[in-house]
């Protein structure tokens, strides 16, 4: 079990055990400090959320001198989301983090709500590849790159990961969407469109997750929209190997230890001591 | 520290047609909440709504281990939360927000309120009335729209109403009683909440004047601890293409009224 949009983990200490996640995947962290967009940044849709918060982050040096000592006190993986706006960005950004104290990075090549870079590189195979194989080059700690579905064919991203040498893909990344406040005519975020997440994506990511699963050998990292234990039970019946939850999170601090449980819950009620045992075990009608 | 429990609802009252008044029982939350503080409330265990509900705390009874809340019914979350019964638990999520009212030892001190943005203020008066002057001036749209008037009359030295078409009390805004006064009596402090162009007047008004002023914000918000990022507000000290941002649920809601770009 890992987490996205956890910020650094500092958020959710004062309720649950991080000790009991498997690891944490941070919030998306660049070369340089961002601002972030200008609110409003977040709005409600039915059974999920549009958000385009712009990445705010207080860049990697920080990270590393203030979050990672601390995060580092847990019994957890520490996954860096890394996310830049040129090639050359991601390439010193994971250079610092290949000297950092963490156990991998998550390349985010997907973010729909900063103007230039991440979304602009991981809509096509070559621009995948591209990026991915330069981080490669630098990087010698596990590589996960983690897809946009906003694109026709998604198996093609990530066979792109999977040439380019990282060692997982995750999926998926918001889906860009848009809210609009019909007294106003406005749309309800500053930025005009966000990015969708939460359950009503859920069947979408199931999706992308069981036809990437199977165009690929690398582990799959499946995310979007889950909740529950049963979630993540359906999601490694797609395919996934691991599971995320993002802003599932937000439902209640402890969603991802209820998750577990449920997890637990699944194994026992179905006799499986294993739970890889179900990785990919779909039964198509 | 915040707490994520289930609070019963031990009291329930209908204030007006959409407004509704909750006291739940929670000794963990009225322990340590301070005024201005938030509770972040999940209306229903499925999946939609999705998000939580923040809701200011009206009122905190540490003896009784009560808090209390006062909401508007504005949309699906809210109208969920109304249909609630006594003795029904609630999921609550608090107290949450670093930047509590700061009461210092101001002797004189002025409280400005704005429709549903009066609900915060209630517990800052109670806790400031016990050592300082307070005087408070609420503002609603129209009659209709007048709520806990009794309420505050009991915890300020002087309470004035106003009523934006004058059908109720003082005609006009709130604001303008507020200047009348402190061009008599400066006072220490001012503190507000409400909506933005009443934010926007008493932020200027202060800094003209040079008075210590709090206010609480309101964003959207997604987590209400810190994590999503969502709830931004923009620092006053930061330019417009290098803006640096705070977050509602966390460094606030109540902000030093210079700190913070309305």
């Amino acid at each position: 079990m890992l987490l996205g949009t956890f910020g650094y983990g500092r958020e959710f200490d004062q309720f649950i055990d991080l000790n009991k996640l498997g690891g944490i995947i941070t919030k998306g962290t660049s070369l340089k400090p961002r601002p972030g967009n200008k609110p409003p940044r977040i709005c409600e849709t039915p059974s999920g959320m549009l958000n385009s918060i712009g990445l705010q982050n207080p860049g990697v040096e920080y990270f590393a001198e203030n979050d990672l000592p601390w995060l580092r006190k847990f019994d957890t993986a520490i996954i860096v989301n890394a996310c830049g706006s040129s090639i050359d960005e991601y390439v010193e950004l994971c250079k610092i983090l290949n000297t950092l104290d963490i156990d991998g990075v998550e390349l985010n090549l997907s973010c729909p709500n900063v103007k230039a870079g991440c979304l602009a590189f991981g809509t096509t195979y070559e621009g995948v590849k591209e990026v991915t194989s330069a981080v490669r080059k630098v990087l010698d700690k596990p590589l996960i790159v983690k897809l946009t579905p906003n694109v026709t064919d998604i198996t093609s991203t990530a066979r792109a990961v999977e040439d380019a040498g990282a060692d997982a893909v995750s999926l998926i990344n918001t889906l860009l969407g848009m809210s609009i406040n019909i007294d106003t005519r406005r749309p309800k975020l500053a930025n005009n469109t966000g990015g969708l997440s939460g359950p009503a994506v859920k069947p979408v990511a199931v999706r992308m997750v069981y036809q990437v699963a199977k165009a690929v050998n690398i582990p799959v990292l499946g995310m979007g929209g889950i909740v529950t234990g049963d979630d993540a039970i359906e999601f490694m019946i797609a395919g996934a190997n691991a599971v995320s939850i993002g802003c599932g999170n937000f439902i209640s601090p402890d969603v991802s230890i209820k998750a577990v449980e449920g997890i637990e819950n699944y194994m026992k009620k179905h006799k499986i001591d294993d739970i890889n045992e179900i990785v990919g075990t779909i039964q198509l009608n | 520290m915040p707490v994520n429990i289930k609070a019963k609802l031990i009291e329930k009252s209908k204030l007006k047609s959409d407004t509704f008044k909750f006291t739940v029982s929670t000794k963990e939350i009225a322990d340590t909440a301070r005024p201005g503080q938030f509770l972040e409330i999940r209306v229903s265990d499925n999946i939609d709504p999705f998000l939580r509900r923040p809701i200011s705390i009206y009122d905190i009874n540490k003896e009784n281990s009560t808090v209390t809340f006062i909401f508007q019914v504005k949309g699906k979350g809210t109208e969920i939360l109304s249909n609630k019964n006594i003795g029904d638990d609630i999921d609550v999520l608090g107290p949450l927000g670093f930047g509590a009212f700061n009461l210092a030892d101001y002797k004189n001190i002025s409280i400005i309120g704005g429709g549903i943005g009066v609900f915060p203020l209630h517990e800052l008066a109670k806790v400031a009335c016990k050592n300082a002057k307070v005087n408070t001036y609420l503002g609603f749209r129209s009659k209709d729209f007048v709520v806990c008037e009794e309420e505050f009359a009991k915890v300020s030295q002087k309470l004035v109403i106003t009523t934006d078409d004058g059908s109720y009390a003082n005609n006009g805004f709130a604001i303008n009683y507020l200047i009348e006064d402190l061009d008599k009596n400066k006072a220490d402090c001012i503190y507000a909440c409400g909506p933005l162009p009443m934010l926007k007047a008493v932020q200027k008004l202060a800094i003209e004047r040079n008075i210590p002023c709090q206010i609480s914000l309101e964003e959207k918000m997604g987590c209400g601890i810190g994590a999503c990022l969502g709830c931004a507000v923009k620092t006053s000290a930061s330019p417009a293409d290098a803006p640096q941002y705070v977050h509602v649920c966390k460094a606030g809601p109540v902000f030093d009224a210079s700190y913070v770009e309305l």
